[in-house]
This record gives C-alpha cells, structure tokens and sequence, in this order.
C-alpha cells in the first residue's frame, strides 16, 4: 500500500488562542514493501507525522494518501475507518494498552471489532502466539501475569492480528534489555519480509535506521529536510548535525579510522559487522600496496 | 572507606495472580562505598528494580538485611534515611510537580521546611550543577526530555543527598539528552564525591562506572570493573546483554582475519589499536 504526503500542515487547536503548529509542509513518498525508518531530535514532529498515517490526526492543510484512500482536512470520520483496517500502528510501551482477562481474548480484540467471526481471530491469535514467539500456553494466562518482554510482543499480535499490510513502530524498543531489542527488531525484519508489509520506523536510534531501514526520513522543526537510502542520509553528517542529529555508531568510527589510513573507503559501513569487513579489505589493500 | 549502602543474603518474591512465587532477589550480597559509582545490569525481570525498591525502603526483604548509611532500613527509620536520598526514575514525564522548574526543584526543601532564605541559594546551586540554571522560569513539560532528567536530577541534588539512584534514567531519553544526563552525573562525581548508583541498560554508561554489578534471574552474577565484566562477552550474551560498541568490533575485526590485540573498551583504544598494529611500525 503506497502512503504519500504531499505538503502537509497540520496545527494542534487550530482556530482557537492555543493554536501551536506541529508540522509545515511535509512531503514523502512510501513505496509498498519499504522499510523507511523516520528519524528525527525529540520534538521534530515525528509522532504528529504518524498519527497522520492512519488517520488518528487529519492534516490542516494539504493531503495524505494511503492507498486509494486521500485524507484532507475536510475527510470525513468514516472514510478513515477504513484505513485503519490497512495501517495498523504499534505505540511507545503497547504494553500499557493490555486489558484483557486472558492473552487470546486481548489479541481477539481487534478482530472482533472490525467483524471477523470469533473462530476465526481465535485461529489467528493463536498463529500470532508462535509468529511471535510465544509459549503456546500463554493463551489463556491473564497478560499481566507475563514478563516485560513477553507482554510487548502479546500487544503487537494485536496489532498484527486484523492483518494490516502497513505496519507502523513507534520507538517499539524503549525500555527493553539489549537482548529483547534485539528479538524485536528482527522480528519486524521478519514480518516485513514473510508478511509483505510496508513498515515504518519511528526510532531516535541511529544504528536501528542503519540497520534495518531501506529509506530514511529525516524531520526538523515539522518539516521534512531529507530523504534518501540510508547510505545517503548517513553519508552527509554536516546536515545531519544541523538536524541536531548524530551518525550510526558504525559510521561515525568508519570516519575515525579513515583518518588512520589518510583516506575515505568506498562504502559506508552501517553496521559494525559491515565495517569490520571494510576494514580487513582496506588493510589488505594496505598491506599489498 | 565509609560504607554506604549494603545488601546481606537479601532475598524477595513476588507472588503472581495464580498463587505462584517468583524469586526476583535471591540471596543476594553487596556493598558500596562513599564516593563509589555504581552501575547494575541485567536483562528486563532480572531484579535489578526490584533491588531498587528495597534500596529505598518501598520493599522490604523477605530473608537478609538492607543497611543504609549503616542502619538497616525499617519501618520507623524509612523516613530519615530516605531523605538522604536522591532518585530518579525512567520516565521523565512522570515526575513533575511544580509549574516551573525552579518550583519543582524547590518542592522537596519546601516539603522539608527549609527556610526561603536557603531555598533560594540551593535551588540556583543544583540547577547550576546540572547546567540548567538558564530555565528556572520555563515550564518542565516544553523541555526536552534530557533536560526534563537534568531537572530530575536537580531536584534530587537540592537535597543534599548521600546517595543519588538513577533507576533507568536514560532509558527514555533520545542519543542527545542520554549524553546530557551522562556528562552531568559524570561532572557531579568528580566535583563532589556524590555516591551514585545507577541501573542501566546503557553499555556506554556503565563503561563509566567504577565497578559494575550484573544481576540474572534474580541473582548476582558478576561483580568487578568494567573492563573485567566486558572480558566475560560469551557470558554477558548469553544472558540477554550486550557489549558496548568498541568491544563488538574489535571481535568483528578480529573474525574477519584483522590482527589486534586485546581487549577495547572504548572506541579510543581501539583506534589507538589499530594505528599502533598497522600503521606505527
């Protein structure tokens, strides 16, 4: 599902004494299948823009396109019901928005609500429990008996559980342990690989966008000042810093040691794996020299 | 060295809606010292918050003894021993009560009958430690979430605490603030001595620390200086964490056939690694 925006605005309490203005004409272009991660300094307006994404928030000005559907300010309710069935949206800590008695019926929820019959959400919570990685008896456990971890992924088969083709994360591994941040991201590398979706990345890590992301979206102040394949956003640092933004940790050494060997390397290294290997060629050549 | 704070075969469990218990502290023992800074590691639901909360008294152990400032913590000494320390929690929203920031700073002294005449002073001094003495009008929910910490932080330090707890205090915050908060704690340490313990998923912080205490299913599993608890990488993993970033690519370059030796914890020495392996010769 391709989700464009093309010049979209969008005020807090427009019209009234508080109006504060969130975004100022934000252009992007979402291709069906991409990975784009959205990064940006705390109060960039990246979570103004995604609520924009599944019509949670329409745009003051401007449109929003998320499949055949365009959202304007004048759109009404209704129409954005149906994008919510496509777009589905993974929250800071889901896990604050289990209430469920027991896991299957939490992850039932959202199915039920959008009219599929009971046998069948019952069957896709219980295909989403070993997507997920789930112990299959966690199904009739009350979520708040489970660990930290374990209570995020139950939260996001809800999300998965009415099949959006779109999937959206914000920041989906603050608070987690570097091992469960790991599990999760590639998780979601796994999805959107098996599952064909369109993901989004809302991160303030750097080294997640290197990693997993095919596009990058860079927001400053509400607006959108760059966007490219990683390779070219990470590559302009002097931008970045003025976005008030780092590099990848990868990157930022690559930049260190290029200074060692008095030149640049081709590539630039998004992972730290990617660089070992960078490294171990450029002294070879070194050495051959 | 003056003891601060000491952990004796402590032990709790927590029990669940379906009756079972669950041992999140279990037998566990240590001590810290005046001056020392403290980081705790372990995966999500190894102990390390529940340690946190029999640290200050919230809990109380089922077996063992928690002594701070060398009283063991009860029910009728909770109060004084508590004012002596500072804590600040993960989310920085959480914890705001006055409208502007120097109100906040200055809510506990004024909690605590501290006379206006010295509230004035200390409320400037903290704000200043943490390099926030410019905001002392604006409203703590438009800043960012680094300087909401440092605000935190502030509020702690105008107590004049013995001991300051971070309880995951950076965890929030984006690579800027995480920064801000880690320079600003670092500063405090050496410019006064301050006793800090912090819990921590961050590697880069607890490179920082002088001794590192690393929990797993709820018991101690590793305690030494950094560079002793980074030389157990196979370990660290193999319970849930990690290694800070010099460390993993000093074993990626080695796998991909470069020669260095060592270990490196930080990014400096693997530099300085690099260059004295293949370039000084």
């Amino acid at each position: 599902m391709d989700i464009s925006l093309q010049q979209v605005g969008y005020s807090y309490a427009k019209g009234t004494p508080f109006e504060k203005r969130a975004l100022y004409e934000v252009n992007a272009s979402i291709r069906t299948g991409s990975y784009t991660a959205i990064i940006g300094h705390t109060g960039s307006g990246k979570s103004t823009l995604l609520l924009h994404l599944n019509g949670l928030l329409k745009p003051t000005e401007g449109v929003v396109r998320v499949g055949d559907v365009s959202i304007t300010a004048d759109t009404k309710a209704k129409e954005l019901k149906k994008i919510r069935r496509h777009v589905g949206i993974v929250f800071q800590f889901p896990e604050h928005q289990l209430f469920e008695e027991t896991v299957e019926k939490d992850i039932m929820f959202g199915p039920l609500n959008f009219g599929i019959p009971e046998e069948e959400a019952r069957q896709r919570a219980h295909e989403l429990i070993r997507l997920l990685g789930l112990p299959e008896d966690v199904a009739q456990k009350s979520p708040f008996d489970l660990s930290g971890g374990q209570m995020r992924r139950v939260a996001i088969a809800g999300v998965l559980a009415f099949k959006p083709s779109v999937l959206i994360l914000d920041e989906p591994t603050a608070g987690l342990d570097p091992r469960g941040r790991k599990e999760i991201m590639e998780l979601f590398t796994k999805l959107h690989k098996e599952e064909g979706l369109t993901t989004i990345l809302v991160t303030h890590s750097m080294e997640d966008a290197a990693r997993y992301a095919d596009q990058v979206l860079v927001m400053h102040e509400g607006r959108s000042v760059m966007a490219g394949a990683p390779e070219e956003v990470f590559g302009d640092a002097e931008r970045l810093k003025a976005f008030r933004l780092g590099l990848p940790r990868s990157v930022a050494f690559q930049h260190k040691v290029e200074k060692l060997f008095g030149k640049r390397f081709g590539t630039l290294a998004l992972t730290e794996e990617q660089l070992a290997k960078t490294i171990a060629e450029a002294l070879k050549e070194e050495g051959e020299r | 060295m003056k003891e601060i704070l000491s952990l004796d075969h402590v032990s709790y469990s927590y029990e669940s809606e379906d009756g079972v218990t669950r041992r999140a502290v279990d037998d566990v023992n240590f001590t810290v010292n005046d001056g020392e800074w403290i980081a705790i590691v372990g995966h999500n639901g190894s102990g390390k918050s529940t340690l946190a909360k029999l640290m200050i008294g919230l809990l109380f152990p089922e077996q063992g003894k928690v002594k701070v400032f060398l009283e063991e913590l009860n029910a009728d000494n909770l109060w004084e021993i508590r004012s002596d320390i500072g804590i600040v929690f993960q989310n920085p929203d959480n914890q705001f009560v006055g409208s502007t920031v120097q109100d906040d700073v200055a809510f506990a002294l004024e909690n605590n009958g501290i006379p206006f005449e010295e509230m004035v002073p200390r409320v400037h001094e903290s704000l200043a430690q943490v390099n926030m003495e410019g905001f002392l009008d604006h409203e703590p929910h438009h800043l960012s979430g680094g300087q909401k910490q440092r605000v935190a932080i502030a509020g702690a330090l105008a107590m004049r605490p013995k001991l300051l707890i971070l309880d995951e205090a950076t965890s929030m915050l984006d690579p800027q603030g995480r920064d801000e908060v880690i320079q600003v704690v670092d500063e405090l340490k050496r410019t006064t001595g301050l006793t800090v313990i912090s819990i921590t998923h961050d590697l880069e912080e607890v490179l920082l620390a002088d001794r590192v205490i690393v929990m797993n299913d709820g018991k101690l599993l590793l305690t030494g200086k950094p560079e002793e608890i980074f030389a157990h990488g196979d370990k660290l993993e193999s319970i849930g964490l990690d290694l800070p970033f010099a460390a993993r690519l000093s074993r990626s370059l080695r796998q991909a056939g470069v020669g260095i030796q060592g270990e490196h914890m930080t990014e400096e020495e693997l530099v300085n690694e690099l260059w004295t392996s293949h370039f000084n010769k």
